[in-house]
């Protein structure tokens, strides 16, 4: 099969904005733009093509259009399995392509095409089942056409319709009568019982090209006539470029143009070399604007201050200040983490070309929908004439939701009139926001004399997402709802519980980053409860087990992950474990880690036991590879994470000032996914949540101090 | 003019001698599988091989490369190690976002053409350099090992 990225042939782009209108109105009702077939037959060249997510070729090759983006989750695969399943496909004959930016894609949770939330499957479960169904019926219908017998006496299998006295043909072979059927309204799906696809470990469709060089990530998109633009950007956040020294930028050979916009001065040359001279060259003079003096230090007093004064109620139940004061045993605690990057491998870049009244945009992009509308804006051109081709993604983990990089690459090629494809350094894409925000919690807790937990009080401080990402609005009562996420529903069963938020703004964009305020708030919640249960001398897995008692599925997943993990049971001399659970994104996940502390401090991870409930399962193969993938993604922010500011400048810049996982240090890891016929569950982030809170649980076994602030403080864990 | 030989033709490049490899080869000669992740050779997402050896062509000078052999993933699976790598991540199915792969791949061919069975600590060491943001790396040390395992069958 063809895995690279390849932006599609003009016929079918035709089509799709021809079938587009009825799309957008249909998937508002979670159904199918299922009414387009005749057009689509007549543009396809041969092909038999029901719908905008499948088309069937003479050759019994089936093709299937996948409007979500793939950065590693594994859409370009579990896309065409739900299809292949009810179309009764032979897997072996289904390949893959990326569908051109158009509503009939768009996401139903979201209204838009976009790829984010760990929405896909949720999102896609159904309609793409209902996609492969229809076809099937059709091609059934052609056959006992065909034959002249009851389309209900036969069978299809493998690509075949199967008729009576062994008869049989190929999808392939029926494409064109298939063409001519109605497209059924409401196609009979199969029992979940019949699955022979969904279910199954299933190898990427993606992997051939990524192991050759073929694939083609956005950083690869090349067009004649390109210029490469390399940015010098603001150093503090909000700054202004007031002058700079063009002159010295234009002597280095083969720079073409200097263009201040508004995000900084970009340097466009032949090639990547001369334009990061040519940036480098410039002597820019800013306005450094209200963040000049922003601190770390300030960041905390501000989330200090926010935090005091909490006063959105997320969430209240019972009498919290009566029951903390009648407590047998009270605690408190402050939690905080930092502003992280997401540091995805390919640092951002964007391929744009504004001509002839339009735009054309090349870019590994999860929010290819809603970045077209603006686009369109920024090059002043109907919407309709913004084409945007998907390439493969680098990596996203919500950084590639943001439309930042795709508008700088549109203002300059507008302004040069040239296709500038814009690469962002590291440093700048490290420096350049869009980060999980910071958040610091204060906690209060009361146990009574039996060490039950009484009462819960969290008020918390953060950045709103909401309110900086441009297309949400906090709501009337006050509370960004991912500023709490996990902490307002925490599961325990604890009778008096008050969650309340405060809003700080100290000044950095804040955004998505994998598993959003889950990412913190199950260290907060999940090391607190450990706290309570250290304050009851009781055991963190039974204590826990025993406040879940009504969450049926925390703990089962719970249970499992300790049982894998023959919790209880002796660890070789200087190891500990830690646990943790935590629900997010529809799923389910408890992890136990296995960790040592060394003399200097430094803990090393060795074990990690997950236990996943996700309800229904796609591919579990890669369900257990993006449990431990969010696991790794979790660890590197645990140990390593922290974006800092000093005189309003970002501290960090590479890899050696913002550490990631290294192999080194990578732990085993075991994912064991329970058997579910829950509705499918998300599955990119789920498995982040719960990996800081069960490494640093594991720390105090180790050594009794109690980590409160990310990343770990390894100086506060040497042993004297 | 700078000469040398790229995954086994000749090639001329009127090109700054102090340019990376990396841009030479992605943008002089489109040879774009082999990838810019962090332009100070702490990623290794742009490893190519230097005369065998494994080298982070984002810095390493064009200069540096003149009169010798380059591979880059476009080419390494015509060799015996490459192939066998290349296999065997199929295999495993490694990749997820896949962009650190064409690295990834180019370090683990370099590591099995000096150690025909690398232990655990031989994989620490050669690959360290290597990220990878998915955490593929539990999966990129059970395809060294089976395709050091394919290697020696096939010896």
């Amino acid at each position: 099969m063809t895995a690279s990225i390849l932006h599609p042939a003009p016929s079918r782009r035709d089509f799709l904005k021809a079938g587009g209108a009825t799309g957008a109105a249909l998937v508002v009702s979670f159904a199918l733009p299922l009414g387009t077939p005749r057009v689509l037959a007549a543009t396809a060249q041969g092909a038999f093509a029901p719908n905008a997510f499948l088309r069937i070729t003479p050759d019994n090759r089936v093709t299937v259009v996948c409007g979500s983006s793939e950065m590693g989750q594994g859409v370009l695969t579990a896309i065409p399995m739900l299809v292949a399943e009810e179309l009764d496909a032979d897997w072996k004959l289904v390949r893959v392509e990326q569908a051109p930016s158009d509503t009939a894609f768009n996401n139903p949770v979201f209204g838009m095409q976009a790829t984010g939330g760990s929405t896909t499957i949720r999102a896609f479960y159904t309609p793409m089942r209902q996609a492969g169904a229809a076809a099937r019926e059709m091609l059934v219908a052609a056959a006992a056409q065909q034959w002249g017998v009851p389309a209900a006496s036969l069978k299809t299998s493998a690509s075949h319709v199967i008729g009576p006295k062994g008869k049989r043909l190929s999808y392939g072979q029926l494409v064109e009568a298939a063409a001519k059927e109605p497209v059924p309204k409401d196609p009979t799906l199969k029992k979940n019982a019949d699955f022979k696809i969904i279910g199954q470990r299933t190898r990427r469709l993606d992997t051939p090209g990524k192991l050759n060089g073929s694939t083609l990530f956005g950083i690869d998109a090349q067009v004649p006539g390109m210029l490469v633009a390399v940015m010098a950007r603001a150093p503090v956040h909000g700054a202004k470029p007031l002058k700079f020294d063009e002159a010295a930028a234009r002597a280095v050979k083969g720079v073409q143009a200097v263009i201040a916009i508004p995000g900084g001065v970009a340097v466009l040359a032949g090639g990547y070399y001369a334009a990061r001279q040519g940036r480098d060259a410039l002597k820019v003079q800013w306005d450094l604007g209200a963040h000049a003096d922003l601190s770390s230090a300030k960041i905390k007093q501000a989330l200090n201050a926010a935090a005091d004064a909490a006063g959105a109620v997320a969430k209240t139940s019972g009498d919290t200040d009566a029951a903390l004061s009648a407590a047998a045993t009270r605690l408190s605690a402050t939690y905080e983490v930092p502003y992280l990057a997401h540091a995805t491998m390919e640092p951002l870049n964007c391929l744009a070309w504004v001509k002839d009244g339009g735009v054309e945009i090349w870019a590994g992009t999860q929010s290819q929908g809603p970045a077209a509308g603006i686009i369109a804006n920024v090059a002043g051109v109907p919407v309709a004439n913004v084409k945007v081709n998907t390439m493969m993604l680098g990596g996203g983990f919500g950084r590639r939701f943001a439309p930042d990089f795709m508008i700088d690459a549109t203002l300059l090629s507008k302004i040069s009139g040239k296709p500038v494809k814009l690469i962002y350094t590291r440093e700048d894409d490290m420096a350049a926001g869009f980060y999980r925000p910071a958040s610091l919690v204060k906690f209060e807790g009361g146990l009574d004399a039996k060490g039950q937990p009484t009462a819960l009080k969290a008020r918390v401080a953060s950045p709103s997402i909401m309110a900086g990402s441009g297309f949400m609005k906090i709501p009337d009562n006050g509370v960004d709802s991912f500023a709490v996420e996990g902490l307002a529903d925490q599961p325990y069963g604890i009778a008096n519980q008050h969650v309340a938020y405060g809003r700080a703004e100290p000044g950095p964009q804040v955004w998505f980053w994998r598993s959003v305020g889950h990412s913190q708030n199950a260290f907060f919640i999940e090391s607190f409860i450990d706290e309570m249960a250290a304050a009851a001398k009781a055991d963190p897995y039974q204590f826990r087990a025993k406040l879940l008692k009504d969450q049926p599925r925390e703990l089962g997943v719970l249970k499992a992950a300790a049982q894998k993990a023959g919790w209880g049971k002796p660890l070789p001399k200087g190891r500990y474990r830690g646990i943790a659970v935590a629900e997010s994104f529809g799923s389910f996940v408890a992890q136990v880690a296995e960790v040592s502390v060394a003399k200097d401090g430094t803990p090393r991870v060795h074990r990690v036991v997950a236990a996943v409930d996700c309800g229904l399962t796609v591919n579990p193969l890669t369900i257990e590879r993006q449990v431990e993938s969010a696991i790794v993604y979790g660890l590197s922010a645990a140990l390593y994470g922290q974006i800092s500011y000093k005189d309003g400048v970002v501290e960090q810049g590479n890899f050696h000032n913002y550490p990631v996982l290294r192999i080194s240090e990578m732990p085993k890891v075991e994912v064991h996914i329970l058997p579910s016929q829950e509705a499918p569950g998300g599955m990119g982030e789920p498995g982040t949540p719960p990996i800081a809170p069960a490494v640093c649980n594991a720390i105090f076994a180790a050594t009794g101090v109690r980590v409160r602030s990310l990343p770990i403080d390894t100086r506060a864990l040497t042993k004297a | 003019m700078i000469q040398m030989t790229v995954n086994g033709q000749a090639s001329s490049l009127n090109a700054d001698p102090a340019m990376p490899l990396l841009w030479a080869l992605r943008e002089d000669l489109q040879l774009t599988g082999t990838k810019f992740g962090c332009g100070i050779a702490l990623c290794g997402a742009c490893t190519v091989h230097v005369d065998g050896q494994a080298v982070r062509s984002c810095a390493t000078p064009l200069a540096d490369a003149a009169g010798k052999k380059v591979i880059t993933i476009e080419a390494v699976g015509k060799g015996r190690v490459g192939k066998a790598v290349q296999a065997a991540w199929a295999k495993v199915d490694v990749p997820q976002c896949g962009y650190c792969q064409s690295g990834q791949i180019m370090s683990a061919v370099a590591l099995l053409s000096v150690k025909k069975n690398p232990s655990d600590a031989d994989i620490d060491a050669a690959m360290s350099g290597n990220l990878c943001r998915c955490g593929t790396y539990n999966q990129i040390r059970a395809a060294i090992q089976d395709a050091a395992r394919n290697l020696s069958k096939g010896a």
